[in-house]
């Protein structure tokens, strides 16, 4: 569990990702991110029993991650951090709805299993995309294509000292659970009292360490704006055609369900 | 503009918890002086530069920079002269690349984005740091994250140099390099350390800080000479002064040679006899 230290949680490779030179690393960041947002719009737009019909929607992850030319065993680490997550919110679902929905063979199946099934790929699903968008895009530059398009300043600048905590709330957790790892002599830990006073602990690090920060940014004339002078894309063609091109395959894969339609094709029965 | 640069009056500071951090510190500051302010850790000496950005606001006395008093409408302006160079890189690098953190300043002075490149390359030029310019701060070592914090004042164009213990933590060779290139520098400088050798080396002036008071402030010689001094605010004679007593037995005390540090002796025992 304290195996947090390195590759775990290094997101930072994900900013060096994002310096690379590919078609789709050039793309303005504006039309990345509305396609990447009309996605997850889409996918979790879906009925909650809705499994087959979302699995077409992976062609927009491994599309990026080819073009993109991004390690796939990095981002498949990065993506698979989620499921946890997704598990914990779906679980219950089998728990509480029994509803059979289907048999296979004389097993019942019930329809929380089915939808745990969904939100698992939900999450996947939308995981990706949003990790991808940060390798093929850049932290830094995806807020500044959010205030491109109307979002308020403040609101862009906050996010992009969240990310950069995140860094900052990760060390400092790394280094905390170290010490502690260390002084425990690989032993399971202390109990949950002393958890909590890990996690003050650490809270206070990371207060600390923004307040710095903040001086820091204050020393060089900050005054609540970030000024970015590079990156200066345009959204041209190519983007409205990345964009168009996606976003109408996003709309009939979420109106029609293709499994299911290639499935009549070939048995001859249409639904 | 008047001759002295940094002049500090009767500066007391005590923090929300009662600590007095700083009491009664006086003192003048010239300009294209090196000055070392030492003492033990919890001296004061990161409470007093702090002050000089106007970060921590004085419980009494008043701070001078240049011709302007410290105050609100003075601080954006006094911001940009005093440049503070954290003692961690980490606090002072929080944007996404080298550049960007070079550049933070210039863009938040106003400056174009032409201006904003030129004076980010000259500043990571100064420091030797121009193939760094698209890293990741924090993929850097630990003496490059030094030197690219130096550029991201530098680039601001000051004309006073803040360090708050500059040589903490890094490895010999890069203490070295980061002397080398604080010597190179012909800005005011405000440098804190418990690196004594460093100071030696840096300033011809220093301030001696004990539990918030000054204890002497002269030329840095005659107070690394006065033992005593040093002992009761909890320091230590630099090496380079202490002679070697691997290489000179009769403890000769390199003090009086000219060049005071001879260039091999940065460290007490790396000797090439
Ligand atoms: N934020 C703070 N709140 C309360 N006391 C502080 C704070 N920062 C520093 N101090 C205290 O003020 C004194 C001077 O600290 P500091 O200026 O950091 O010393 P130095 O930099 O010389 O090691 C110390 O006693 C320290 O404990
Ligand atoms: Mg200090």
């Amino acid at each position: 569990m304290l195996a947090i230290d390195g590759s775990f949680l290094d997101f930072k490779q994900l900013d060096l990702l994002a310096l690379r030179q590919t078609p789709v690393h050039r793309l303005d960041p504006r039309a990345k991110v509305l396609t990447t947002l009309c996605f997850i719009i889409c996918v979790v737009s879906f009925d909650r029993y809705q499994i087959s019909a979302m699995l077409p929607f992976l062609i927009y992850p491994a599309v990026l991650m080819a073009v993109g030319d991004l390690p796939f065993g990095y981002i498949m680490r990065k993506i698979v951090i989620v499921i946890p997550f997704a598990l914990m919110i779906g679980l219950f679902n089998p728990i509480f709805d029994r509803q059979v929905l289907m048999q296979i063979g004389s097993l019942d199946i019930w329809g929380g299993w089915i939808s745990c099934i969904s939100i698992l790929i939900r999450a996947i699903l939308t995981a990706s995309a949003a990790i991808i968008l940060v390798a093929i895009t850049g932290f830094p530059a995806i807020c500044e294509a959010l205030e491109k398009l109307k979002m308020p300043q403040t609101f862009a600048v906050q996010l992009l000292f969240l990310y950069r905590y995140i860094f900052v709330l990760t060390d400092e957790g790394v280094r905390t659970a170290r010490a502690r790892q260390l002084r425990t002599f690989g032993k399971r830990g202390l109990g949950i009292r002393h958890f909590g006073s890990l996690v003050g602990h650490l809270l206070l690090r990371t207060w600390e360490r923004a307040e710095r920060i903040h001086m820091a940014m204050l020393a060089r004339g900050f005054a609540g704006e970030i000024h970015s002078t590079r990156r200066q894309s345009h959204f041209g063609r190519t983007e409205l055609l990345f964009m168009g091109g996606w976003i109408s395959l996003f709309i009939l894969l979420r109106l029609y369900n293709a499994p299911q339609l290639l499935g009549g094709l070939f048995t001859g029965t249409m639904p | 503009m008047s001759h002295h640069i940094v002049h500090v009056k009767n500066l007391q500071h005590t923090y929300p918890d009662k600590t007095v951090a700083l009491r009664d510190v006086s003192f003048l500051i010239h300009h294209g002086e090196s000055v070392g302010i030492i003492g033990a850790n919890g001296a004061g000496k990161s409470t007093l530069l702090l002050h000089l950005n106007g970060y921590l606001s004085a419980t009494s006395g008043e701070i001078i920079i240049g011709d302007d008093q410290l105050s609100k409408e003075t601080l954006p302006e006094i911001r940009r002269t005093v440049g503070m160079v954290f003692q961690d890189p980490e606090d002072q690098l929080f944007m996404p690349t080298v550049y960007d953190d070079v550049a933070f300043g210039p863009l938040n002075l106003g400056l174009s984005a032409d201006e904003t490149e030129t004076r980010v390359m000259e500043a990571l030029q100064r420091v030797g740091a121009v193939e760094l310019r698209d890293k990741p701060p924090y993929h850097l070592s630990g003496g490059e994250k030094k030197r690219v914090a130096i550029a991201t004042v530098l680039s601001m164009l000051p004309e006073i140099l803040v360090l708050d213990e500059p040589t903490n933590g890094l490895d010999p060779q890069a203490r070295r390099q980061l002397i080398a290139l604080l010597q190179a520098f012909h800005h005011t400088r405000i440098v804190t350390s418990h690196d004594l050798d460093m100071i030696l080396e840096l300033c011809e002036r220093t301030i001696v800080l004990h539990e918030g008071k000054i204890m002497a402030d002269g030329p840095t010689l005659d107070i690394f000479n006065n033992e005593e001094l040093l002992k009761t605010c909890r320091l230590e004679k630099p090496f380079a002064m202490q002679g070697c007593p691997v290489c000179s037995p009769d403890k000769r005390p390199l003090v009086s040679q000219p060049p005071l540090v001879p260039p091999h002796s940065s460290k007490p025992h790396d000797h090439e006899h």
